[in-house]
Formats: structure tokens, C-alpha cells, sequence
């Protein structure tokens, strides 16, 4: 079983060589997609959409920082133990709790603009994490500190999707 | 010297002959059939010159259908027999569609999808549907003076599994070998793509008879991709004749109607709306059975406010679509505009404001969905040469998930998660010793299972004994080209293992599909058997073909052993084609497609490495 960075000939690193990571999607994907092999046989339609489902799940969870920077502490043999481990900093939470707040006001008053400036910051603090984990897994080799950040993103994430729910809740 | 070799007569076609191909756009008011002729995609038209074909539907009590121009023109006088908007029903349950009141039909609440009482018979959606496609295929058989070898069939982007299975199940009941189903405003993109050599981020807004798509798509040299889809799959131009209706219902102060005088009036309203396309003020007159006369007037300004609501309901999905993309308005470089709804010029304005640009509209928003379709129907049937042909990623509309404790969804594959997608998500038992999971799958955005659409329910038995919690049972789903979904269930723990597929509860079984295919072609008085024969001659030949090219190109990768295991599943295959037995040309290509499996597999594997061991040279 090859890495998500092997299929697609890239160096494992957090930072990502996006442009080399799509035109290797492509080229692979131009080879395997079953609109290659619609007019094939059963065996080689098979091969095609398990191969497609493979180079699609892998593009997606190299693209996805949080993905990625879990399979790159995987292949470093670190357990990221999102489930499990959900000690994190007393006033990091707190933060995070005000922000669900703010994001639950914005509802309440029907306030796109709100969710707008709440969306700018989170993206600050989404790149400013990204940068973060790029040092510490790439440069630093610390993968225990990249875990804890790792998770920090990940609660951020989840803060993106509410945002979204909210303006859906708005509109 | 080597003796030249000549086929019989019409048996085996020359090797670089195109195999026929279609594209077909099956509408909720319109449906058309294309293809590729001299390198140029072209509709094909009825004997009469006419590219469209209504998707109308008249049953008669001897079995036939009438379907188009002709039983459009009676719907008025037989409204509980002909059949319009089947699409709205497709894949649908009684209760899930809107303004069914409104529709001069006698349904009849069958599990799954509703059905309509017909002088024909009780007729489901997927019959009806057939009927239209059938017409259809025979008008292009007649045309291009051929069987068909694969048509793309197009669905709104929006369209949910089971609508999707529907779908492809009426393809099946025409005749048709669908070669994939294909997104309605992705289609559209390919049309517009090429015909303009458009590069950069697109979004496409496609409001039809019965559904809205609202796709982004990023268009680069080869690659068609969608970023994001949303929609609504219960909003289109008929919406807006029902509120034009309900206006003249009013307006006119009209006690509740018969059938007739609904359908005849639905007719007026949808008249009028096209009317005020190019004119500010539509008359609308009509004598009732009754003996009412209808004598109205509506002008531009009114019939925007009756349906400034339904215009309204479709920012919503252009909002969503660029939050999932991630993308600003200002990042979008086009809008394309498609379906007939589009033509109104509310929708034109109200877009136009939105993206803060004019929308595209140099391509015919009737026909653009069925070129694009044949388009890819050509590529798929394998007619385009390497390089010349294109990439197409598209995205499932709706998330797939499964129901937990307490109603509520885990997610499995996320909407807009690029096609084929397959994933899977461990679950566990709830109580000590028990033996069996009941899983059901649904589809959907919200939280809650009961406001998700319920797409199957299955059983998971023979989980050994053990406590609560211990038991590790393993759901994976596959999302295949088309969108289509197969769910399995594996438990794995001690040993034990069990599995099940399931097919989605709104779709019909291979016997339903058997059986109506049967039905059918005894009302057309085709031969079922000729035509059999003729598909699994296409077919065996289609796999011989490949067979050998693969074994050209990549033989290397065979020992001598798996060669000939190979060859010797050919050679049957070979000598039967001619024949007349059917079932034992398809026994045969069966057994050729089995022992190729494996070479398959190894085939794809070296390709791939081929791939990135290019790379590699390139970039040194």
C-alpha cells in the first residue's frame, strides 16, 4: 500500500506542492476514469472505479490540511487520537466557546455581516495554524507538538462548517 | 502469401468504424435525442423536422402509447391519460410532491415511488418515462441507420439516488445501453466549453421545466471539473405556470374544475408566461366546460410579483454553491444560462445582478443539455482519440450517511465529493449479545433522519454474541460514475464475517426491469429475441475488440500460461458471435470477462506507473 504523497510522486510534506499534486491527479485520473472504459469489459470497468475511488479519496485528503497533516503523523507512526484525546488548553476551549457564541448571536439577529467578519478571522487563524503545523512537521520533526495543533485546526474546522449552517439558517 | 479475409455482410463492422452513440436530454417538458455526425453534434429531428419532443405521454385501453406533438394536442381532452412532468415523479413517493393536487391524474400510493392509473394500466414513472425514451431511440436508429450502441442519458444535477436509479432503470426498459448518466449543467458546460474554448471558473444555471441546477465548474485545457453543485429539485417553469394559474383561478373567481378545464387553463398560464417574454402584457381567454368564460389580461409587472418568490428561492443555492466552492462572485468568469425557464426576463435580471455580469446566452438553452450530452456519449463510446478527448470530474449533489441512536445522520460521503467515492465508517452494537444492526441509508443535509430522504433499509445478521461495544462492523459505500450508490456491510471481528448489498429501496429489481422490458416490446411487436441477439452481438464484439487491443498494447505484462488461459476464453467467444444463440454469446463473453479480471487490474497498475515514472524523468 503506497501513501497518499507516493501515488501522486510527491515528497510527504505538510506543505504542498499544489500544482504538482494536480497535475498528477489529472494525469493519473486521465488514465483510469471509467469514462476511459465505458465501452471495456466488466474486469477492466472494476479496476477503473477502484482505482478512481482510491486517486479521489487520496487527492481529497491531500488537499484537506487536516487529512493531511493526520496521514503524514500516521506514517511517522504518531497516533493523532482525535476521538480519544480531547485535553486541550482551559483557555483555548474558552475561546472557542465565545466564538460559538458570537456564531449563535449572528443567527439570533439574522446578521450576515457579523458572520462575514467572524469567517475573515477564522481564516487568519486557520492560515495562521497552517503555517504552524508546516514548521513543526516539515522543519521541526515534532510531531507530539504538530498533533496538539493539528487538533487546535480541527475545532476550527468544525467552527467553518457552523458558519456555513448559519448562513444557510439566515438565508 | 496471406489470403485476404472478408466479413459477411453486415456481421463484423470495419474495426475503425464509429460505434453509434446518442445523447439524450430527457426533460420535464421537452425531451431530445443527439448525436455526433461529421465531427459536428447535432439534434436529431422527428420526420417532420422537429427537434423537440414533448414529454407527453397518452395511454389508450389496448396497451399503446402515444408520446409528443400528438398527445400534447389531446391533453386537455384526456387529461387522466396523458401523462406531462412525468420527471417530477420519478423516484418519488406521493407525499414528496408538491402541487400532485393540482395534476388531473389518478395516482395511486405505491411503496416507494407513486403510480398512475392509466387506461393502459397502473403505469409507474420509470414506464412512462421508457415510453418517451423509446420514441426516442427509435427516432435515432431510424436516423443514423443503425442500432445504437450506448446513449448518456442527462439528469439534473440535483437528482438524488433514487432518482438517478429511476433514471437509469427507464433507459434500461427502452433498449437503451446507458453508458452514463450525466449531470444536466455539466452537460451544458461540455456544449459551452468547447463550442467557445472557455477556460477558467464557470458557473452554470439551469432552470427547467421541473428542477434547478446551479453548478461551478472549472474549466482548463481537457478537464471538465465541478467544483460544487446545489439546487432544487422541485423548482421549474412549471412552478411558475401553476402560480399564473392559481392567478387566473382567482382572478377569474372560478369554482374548484374538472380536469379538463385545469389542464386547459395550465395550458393558458404556461401560453401566457411565454407570451411576456417578448411582450409587456399577455391575453388569456378560455371557455370552460362549465360554460365560464375566462377574459383576462396580465401584464409584465404582475406576473413578476406572482413569481418574484419562486425567482427568489434559487439565490439561496447560488449562495450555497459558492460557499462550498469557496469562491467570491467576483471569481466567477461566466454564467451560462440553460433550460427554457431561463428565457424569462426576470431570471435574466435577477442572475445578471447576482453575478454582476450579463449571463451567456449564445447557445440555444433548449439543446445545449442534449449536445453536450452527445458529445460525451462520444467520447464514452470511445469514438475520440487519446488527446483529443477530454477529463470529466463531477460530484455527488447530496450527502450519503447512514441513521444512528436517536434519528440522527453520521455522514458517510460528503455532497460535492468527486465521482466514484467510496468510504466507509466502522460501527458497533448497542447491546450485549446482540446477534443483528439494522442499518438505513439515507440522503441528505439535515441533522435529523426524518428530514432526510430514506433511500434503503437493510439487515446485518450473524454477529457473534458478545458485549455491548465489542462487535466491529464495518459499512462501506460506493459511489459509482453515474452517482449511483451500493452500500455493504461487513462484520469482522472473531472471525465472523457477513456481507450484504443493497440496492436502493426505490429502485426496481432485475426482475421488475425484465418483466417490463418484455411488456414492452410485445406492445412495439419487436422481436424480443432479434433484439437480444443484436445486443450481445454488439456487446461480445465490443469486448473481443477491446480484448485484443489490451492484449496488444500490454500482453507483456502475461506469462505464457496467463496468455493462453486468455486466448482460450477468446476463441469461444469468437466462434459463437456469428451464431444466433444469445444466451450463450453472453455466457461466453461472461467467462472472457473473468479471465481477463486479473490482467485488468495489472493493466491499470502499469499505467499509473507509467505515469509517475514520466513525471519523475520530466521534472529532473
Amino acid at each position: 500500500m503506497h501513501s497518499h504523497f507516493e501515488l501522486f510522486g510527491l515528497a510527504p510534506a505538510f506543505a504542498l506542492e499544489t500544482d504538482a499534486l494536480e497535475r498528477s491527479y489529472r494525469d493519473i485520473q486521465s488514465r483510469v476514469h471509467p469514462d476511459r472504459f465505458a465501452h471495456a469489459g466488466d474486469a477492466e470497468r472494476r479496476a477503473s472505479l477502484q482505482w478512481t475511488t482510491r486517486v479521489n479519496e487520496a487527492y481529497r485528503a491531500l488537499k484537506d490540511p487536516v487529512q493531511r497533516a493526520r496521514h503524514l503523523l500516521e506514517l511517522h507512526g504518531v497516533d493523532v487520537a482525535f476521538e480519544t484525546n480531547t485535553a486541550m488548553p482551559p483557555d483555548f476551549l474558552v475561546q472557542q466557546m465565545e466564538l460559538r457564541q458570537s456564531v449563535e448571536e449572528a443567527i439570533g439577529k439574522k446578521n450576515p455581516s457579523s458572520l462575514d467578519a467572524l469567517r475573515k478571522n477564522l481564516d487568519k487563524a486557520k492560515q495562521s495554524l497552517h503555517k504552524q503545523i508546516a514548521e513543526a512537521i516539515d522543519t521541526k520533526k515534532d510531531y507530539a507538538g504538530a498533533a496538539a495543533l493539528v487538533r487546535k485546526l480541527q475545532f476550527l474546522d468544525k467552527l467553518d462548517a457552523e458558519i456555513d449552517a448559519a448562513y444557510e439558517t439566515i438565508e | 502469401m496471406a489470403l485476404l479475409q472478408i466479413s459477411e455482410p453486415g456481421m463484423s463492422p470495419a474495426p475503425h468504424q464509429a460505434r453509434l452513440a446518442v445523447g439524450i436530454d430527457l426533460g420535464t417538458t421537452n425531451s431530445l435525442v443527439a448525436t455526433i455526425r461529421s465531427g459536428v453534434a447535432t439534434v436529431l429531428p422527428d420526420a417532420h423536422g422537429r427537434p423537440l419532443l414533448p414529454s407527453i405521454v397518452r395511454y389508450f385501453p389496448d396497451g399503446r402509447a402515444e408520446v409528443g406533438y400528438a398527445a400534447q394536442a389531446r391533453q386537455a381532452d384526456d387529461p387522466k391519460n396523458t401523462i406531462v412532468s412525468i420527471k417530477r415523479y420519478m423516484g418519488r413517493g406521493i407525499k414528496d410532491v408538491a402541487h400532485i393536487e393540482n395534476a388531473p391524474h389518478d395516482f395511486v400510493d405505491a411503496p416507494g415511488m407513486v403510480q398512475i392509473r392509466t387506461a393502459a394500466g397502473v403505469k409507474s414513472p420509470v414506464e412512462v418515462s421508457s415510453d418517451i425514451l423509446k420514441v426516442l431511440r427509435e427516432r435515432a436508429e431510424l436516423s443514423l441507420q443503425g442500432t445504437i450502441s450506448g446513449a448518456v442519458i442527462t439528469v439534473p444535477a440535483y437528482f438524488d439516488d433514487a432518482q438517478r436509479q429511476a433514471t437509469k432503470d427507464a433507459g434500461r426498459i427502452a433498449g437503451l445501453n446507458v453508458l452514463r448518466l450525466l449531470n444536466e449543467p455539466t452537460a451544458a458546460a461540455i456544449a459551452y466549453g468547447l463550442e467557445n474554448a472557455a477556460e477558467g471558473i464557470y458557473a452554470v444555471y439551469d432552470l427547467g421545466g421541473g428542477t434547478f441546477d446551479l453548478s461551478i465548474l472549472k474549466l482548463s485545457r481537457g478537464v471538465f471539473e465541478v467544483v460544487a453543485t446545489s439546487g432544487d429539485s422541485m423548482l421549474g417553469g412549471d412552478d411558475f405556470d401553476q402560480r399564473v394559474f392559481c392567478w387566473i383561478v382567482e382572478q377569474a373567481k372560478l369554482a374548484p374544475l374538472s380536469p379538463r378545464d385545469m389542464r386547459q387553463l395550465l395550458m393558458k398560464a404556461r401560453e401566457a408566461k411565454e407570451y411576456l417574454t417578448f411582450h409587456g402584457e399577455a391575453p388569456i381567454t378560455a371557455k370552460l366546460s362549465t360554460g365560464d368564460v375566462v377574459d383576462l389580461s396580465l401584464n409584465t409587472e404582475t406576473f413578476c410579483s406572482i413569481t418574484q418568490t419562486l425567482v427568489q428561492k434559487t439565490l439561496g443555492p447560488m449562495r450555497k454553491a459558492l460557499r462550498d466552492a469557496g469562491l467570491g462572485v467576483d471569481e466567477i468568469k461566466g454564467v451560462v444560462m440553460v433550460g427554457g425557464a431561463t428565457r424569462m426576463p426576470q431570471i435574466q435580471r435577477t442572475v445578471g445582478e447576482f453575478f454582476r455580469r450579463d449571463p451567456l446566452n449564445n447557445l440555444d438553452p433548449d439543446k445545449v443539455v442534449a449536445l453536450g450530452a452527445a458529445m460525451q456519449a462520444n467520447v464514452l463510446a470511445g469514438n475520440k482519440p487519446q488527446g483529443e478527448d477530454w477529463l470529466l470530474l463531477d460530484v455527488i449533489p447530496l450527502s450519503l450517511g447512514i441513521e444512528t441512536m436517536g434519528g440522527l445522520t453520521e455522514k458517510i460521503i460528503p455532497r460535492n465529493t468527486t465521482i466514484p467515492a467510496g468510504r466507509a465508517q466502522e460501527f458497533t452494537t448497542f447491546k450485549d449479545g446482540q446477534t443483528g444492526m439494522s442499518f438505513h441509508v439515507v440522503q441528505g443535509e439535515r441533522e435529523l433522519v426524518s428530514d432526510c430522504r430514506s433511500l434503503a433499509r437493510f439487515e446485518l445478521k450473524g454477529i457473534p454474541p458478545m458485549a455491548a461495544g465489542a462487535a466491529r462492523v464495518r459499512v462501506a459505500f460506493q459511489v459509482d460514475a453515474d452517482g449511483l450508490l451500493s452500500v455493504s456491510a461487513k462484520e469482522s471481528t472473531s472471525g465472523a464475517e457477513a456481507s450484504v448489498t443493497v440496492k436502493p429501496s426505490y429502485g426496481l429489481g432485475d426482475a421488475d426491469i425484465e418483466r417490463m422490458l418484455r411488456d414492452s416490446f410485445e406492445h412495439a411487436r419487436e422481436d424480443v429475441y432479434a433484439r437480444a441477439l443484436a445486443e450481445h452481438r454488439v456487446e461480445g464484439q465490443r469486448l473481443l475488440e477491446a480484448t485484443r487491443s489490451a492484449l496488444q498494447a500490454d500482453g507483456s505484462l502475461l506469462n505464457a500460461e496467463e496468455l493462453q488461459l486468455i486466448e482460450k476464453a477468446i476463441a469461444p467467444l469468437e466462434k459463437l458471435l456469428p451464431g444466433t444463440d444469445h444466451r450463450a454469446i453472453k455466457q461466453a463473453a461472461e467467462a472472457l470477462n473473468r479471465a481477463t479480471d486479473d490482467f485488468a487490474a495489472r493493466r491499470m497498475d502499469s499505467s499509473i506507473k507509467r505515469v509517475l515514472a514520466g513525471r519523475k524523468i520530466g521534472s529532473l
